[in-house]
């Protein structure tokens, strides 16, 4: 068998990825609206801080945020512990890659929805104010649904992103895909030597595979959200 | 804190002579990526945007793979991976190339991001107005000169914002040459995070000289934007 009898390791890595990077999804995608509707409004307080956010995050490079953070907190934590006389807590690389990566493409988010909302027509908006529809309605029947139209490209980029950087999350120590491939690389180190191009290309094969399928999802999603709009202007 | 700012500023900017590290081989790594992607993208472009299946189809797996991928996996890839084949390794050529941690990183992320700007040239390629190739197959030019005259020199300008996208996340993805023992911005960071126990301070440094080169990137390009999109304003 070419696994060499780590197929089950390969197996929970891709589970492992795909549910580390479908949680960062869900985590940037809440923050990406709190985000947006902050950049947008009207009062200081929310937009400059939300400004900041979305700038200082963008700027910096993802590998380097995550290290700063998680080692950050890990280091925080343990004074704390310290200083309360408490033993050390270690921060589980799952919650964390999860928080680190859903709050770093949470910026990202932030900017896609705040130009999908941009898009939406003000008329519609003053329309549905004059109907008489309470901030929330006006929010789930009118704004998010014209929004998502605009705003899928950008989602479907950020969620390719977000993907291929819990390839990174192995490097803060956690069970993915590439950290299987590397196990299994260190684990018959001695039997073959072409191991290492074998798996290495089995985790290229199986975040292609990843990358397509949501290709072919999102690309259903935006037919959905484009029903009633007409694409050939011709 | 002190202490770690006076023994590690000099290896955060440029290292010494015998050996560079820090901000200067970060520098240099998307310099060197930026233009080996650079002089690939476009005769790729080109060949992608042909009606030629043969020229297109190649180039459309090739950006495939490469966008399909994380760019980690191909660092891996190209690093541990190909020097673990035994014809790479009996090839005095190929050993010597393939053993040096920063020729593979360079590999890696010339070929990354020659995929990516393959796509967006590509793109701009595909946008130019019908009219103006019409216009200049009736003043008779051959191929060649279409695209040295015409179809080129516009299509790369109204490139120009989704390239300067490209080169900060390439700036960005030069971290990851940390990971094969390059002594780049960021392995500095971790050795100093390391040496001090002070991962706030010592990775704050290095976040901070990433966004300032960040922002000059982006004065940069919007100065370059403001020059050569004069047109389009």
């Amino acid at each position: 068998m070419i696994f060499e009898g780590y197929e089950g390791q390969f197996f929970r890595g891709t589970v492992e990825t795909i549910q580390l990077s479908l949680l960062s999804l869900l985590l940037a995608f809440v923050l990406g609206l709190l985000g947006a509707a902050a950049k947008l409004s009207h009062s200081r307080w929310l937009s400059v801080p939300a400004t900041i956010y979305t700038t200082l995050i963008r700027g910096v490079p993802d590998l380097v945020l995550m290290l700063l953070l998680y080692y950050s907190a890990q280091d925080w934590l343990n004074r704390l512990t310290d200083a309360l006389g408490q033993p050390q807590i270690d921060i589980d690389p799952f919650l964390a890659g999860v928080c680190v990566l859903g709050f770093i493409y949470g910026a990202y988010f932030t900017e896609t929805f705040r130009g999908g909302v941009l898009a939406v027509p003000k008329g519609q908006i003053e329309a549905a104010v004059a109907f008489g529809l309470s901030p929330l309605q006006l929010f789930r029947r009118i704004l998010f649904p014209q929004m998502m139209r605009f705003a899928l490209p950008g989602i479907s980029n950020n969620w390719q992103v977000i993907l291929k950087a819990t390839a990174l999350v192995s490097i803060i120590g956690l069970h993915e895909i590439v950290r299987a491939a590397q196990d299994a690389i260190t684990g018959t180190g001695s039997k073959g030597a072409y191991h290492a191009f074998l798996f290495l290309s089995v985790v290229g094969v199986i975040y292609l595979g990843l990358t397509t399928v949501s290709n072919l999802l999102f690309l259903a999603a935006e037919r959905r959200y484009s029903a009633g709009i007409s694409t050939r202007a011709l | 804190m002190t202490q770690l700012v006076q023994q590690y500023w000099q290896q955060y900017l440029c290292g010494t002579l015998a050996h560079p590290s820090g901000l200067i081989v970060t520098l240099w790594l998307t310099v060197a990526s930026i233009s080996i992607g650079f002089v690939l993208a476009v005769p790729l472009a080109v060949a992608k945007a042909s009606p030629v299946r043969w020229l297109s189809i190649p180039v459309s797996i090739y950006t495939y793979v490469i966008r399909g991928t994380p760019l980690y996996v191909q660092l891996l890839f190209l690093y541990t991976g190909v020097y673990s084949l035994d014809f790479v390794r009996s090839t005095p050529y190929l050993n010597s190339f393939f053993r040096d941690a920063f020729n593979c990183t360079l590999l890696a992320f010339a070929l990354n991001t020659g995929a990516y700007t393959t796509e967006i040239f590509c793109g701009a390629i595909k946008a130019t107005p019908r009219g103006e190739i019409e216009a200049a197959r009736a003043f008779g030019m051959s191929n060649v000169t279409l695209y040295r005259c015409i179809i080129l020199p516009s299509a790369l300008r109204r490139a120009l914002p989704a390239y300067s996208n490209e080169v900060i996340l390439m700036l960005h993805a030069t971290t990851l040459a940390s990971t094969a023992t390059v002594e780049d911005l960021l392995k500095v960071a971790r050795n100093a995070a390391s040496d001090y126990y002070l991962p706030f301070v010592a990775y704050g440094i290095a976040a901070a000289i990433y966004l300032s080169v960040s922002f000059t990137l982006i004065w940069l390009f919007r100065k370059a934007e403001h020059r050569w999109l004069a047109h389009l304003r």
